[in-house]
């Protein structure tokens, strides 16, 4: 999958979770824009891992602040 | 999940502002809670003071006669005549504290005692106590899984356990709840030459429920994964000889290691990890918050030695303290309270409050009625809950449990939630 079907089936993840409709960017943050805690994050990853069969440990979160840092990360580990 | 009254136990980056100066800025919303919650009236929940412990199950709290009914006591062995005697003659004997490291000057023959005693409750091979149960999850989780391992953790763990695996630098990979199918997905992925630890609990504190461990460690085995299962709100307990879920589910000799505290069932405190491992010793050469602190007070391995030795025949109690769990929790359904769990599972009874300042209004109402319960409040409650925990003594009379029921039905009617 290249980056922007990558793109476009995170979005789709993401959906259900945005619940205040927030524009996503490229530099939209989960904590500050999308307003995710900590159970949020938590179900929001298994469906991403779930879709891609990869695993994004708690330490690769941590280094995931805004939505395109997580679209480049997912694309890495899915190409992997 | 923990009983921290104000956090969560995973642990959360607290947002500093640019410029500020002040380094305690970042606790500046919670100051405002916990402001907001006092403005509104309600006697403080989190600053609670015993005057004087009557029994296991009485104290005279800010004034008032009080049934404790959220204590982890709940063997009740904290005023144990045999366990108070043998606190007082090794206070006597050996002295108020030891001022030293266990690999120091801080092992005396007590400590050799109470690490026999928990070989014996649990039959294993090794034993090593710490000074608190915090310390022992984090000392044994952060030392056995390092850089290029994998831990593989239910979401609702406790505090020590995520402080842990913080410290340790392993990769933290959490699963939902209970969720069988969401962790093998986990450890499915995990590459297969990498180290894996399984980190479960037997009882989770915040609704009293128990993990389906039977499953869950043998998912973990097929893996290859070394398993971890804390049993603090089940020792003493849960299982025919109070060996925890472990035993219960008959999983015991599945387990790599059981960590455990003195500060629940065995009335005191302290921490410790059990463990066939034929290696385990090395760990109290290389476990740091196991050689960075003071090992626990004579008198305090006195008494847990001789409660450890007591539980070990505590079938009766047993026995009645699951008949106070039934009854509370039949009760509480019948007055039309919601509860954390459709049947009673452990010696905790979480009732569900409609939100925070419900929750605290019935909190404070239970105090003044003369019951104390923990109150656990957002974000320390999963789903942002705010729960009135219950945990149950084996001490508690049938006649307390009735009267118990009474408080809440007469609290709840007063607050408006039932």
């Amino acid at each position: 999958m290249d980056r922007a079907e990558v793109d476009a089936k995170i979005r789709e993840i993401a959906e259900p979770f945005n619940k205040k409709g927030v524009t996503i960017t490229e530099d939209t943050s989960f904590q500050n824009d999308l307003e995710f805690d900590s159970l949020t994050v938590m179900d929001f990853v298994a469906e991403i891992e779930d879709e891609f069969d990869i695993i994004i440990s708690m330490n690769q979160q941590a280094e995931i602040e805004k939505y395109g840092q997580l679209v480049d990360a997912v694309t890495k580990m899915q190409a992997d | 999940m923990s009983e921290g009254i104000s956090q969560p136990d995973q642990p959360q980056t607290l947002e500093g502002h640019a410029g500020d100066k002040d380094l305690f800025s970042k606790f500046d919303d919670i100051i405002a809670m916990r402001q907001g919650l006092l403005d509104s009236g309600v006697e403080d929940p989190f600053n609670l003071v015993m005057e004087k412990v009557l029994s296991p199950t009485r104290a005279i709290c800010n004034g008032r006669e009080t049934i404790l009914l959220g204590t982890y006591n709940y063997m009740g062995m904290t005023f144990d005549p045999d366990v108070v005697e043998a606190g007082k003659q090794a206070l006597a004997d050996f002295g108020s504290g030891t001022t030293g490291s266990r690999v120091l000057n801080g092992t005396y023959q007590g400590h050799k005692d109470v690490e026999e005693a928990l070989k014996d409750f649990y039959d294993m091979d090794h034993a090593m106590v710490f000074s608190t149960g915090y310390q022992a999850n984090l000392g044994i989780i952060s030392t056995i899984a390092g850089k290029g391992d994998y831990i593989v953790l239910d979401i609702d763990s406790h505090a020590s356990i995520w402080d842990g695996c913080a410290m340790g630098n392993a990769e933290v990979v959490p699963f939902k709840h209970n969720d069988i199918e969401a962790m093998e997905k986990r450890l499915r992925r995990i590459p297969e030459d990498a180290g894996k630890l399984v980190i479960l609990e037997g009882v989770y504190s915040m609704l009293g429920d128990v993990a389906p461990l039977k499953e869950m460690v043998a998912v973990a085995k097929k893996y290859g994964a070394m398993v971890l299962v804390d049993e603090a709100h089940s020792m003493g307990f849960i299982g025919e000889h109070g060996r925890g879920v472990v035993e219960s589910a008959d999983v015991i000799d599945d387990v790599d290691f059981i960590i455990g505290t003195f500060s629940k069932s065995v009335g005191t405190v302290g921490g410790f990890c059990v463990s066939n491992h034929p290696k385990f010793d090395i760990m109290r050469l290389v476990c740091r918050p196991y050689v960075f602190t003071a090992s626990l007070p004579p008198s305090v391995v006195a008494t847990a030695c001789t409660s450890i030795r007591k539980l070990m025949h505590g079938s009766n109690k047993r026995a009645h303290l699951w008949e106070n769990s039934k009854n509370l929790h039949k009760g509480l359904k019948d007055l039309g309270f919601q509860l954390g769990t459709d049947e009673p599972q452990s010696a905790i009874i979480a009732v569900i409050m409609p939100d925070l300042q419900q929750g605290a209004a019935m909190w404070e109402a239970l105090i003044k009625n003369g019951l104390y319960v923990n109150l656990a409040r957002p974000p320390a409650t999963p789903a942002n809950m705010t729960l009135l925990r219950c945990s149950l003594c084996a001490e508690h009379s049938e006649e307390e449990v009735g009267e118990i029921l009474e408080i809440f039905e007469k609290s709840g009617k007063a607050v408006g939630i039932i």
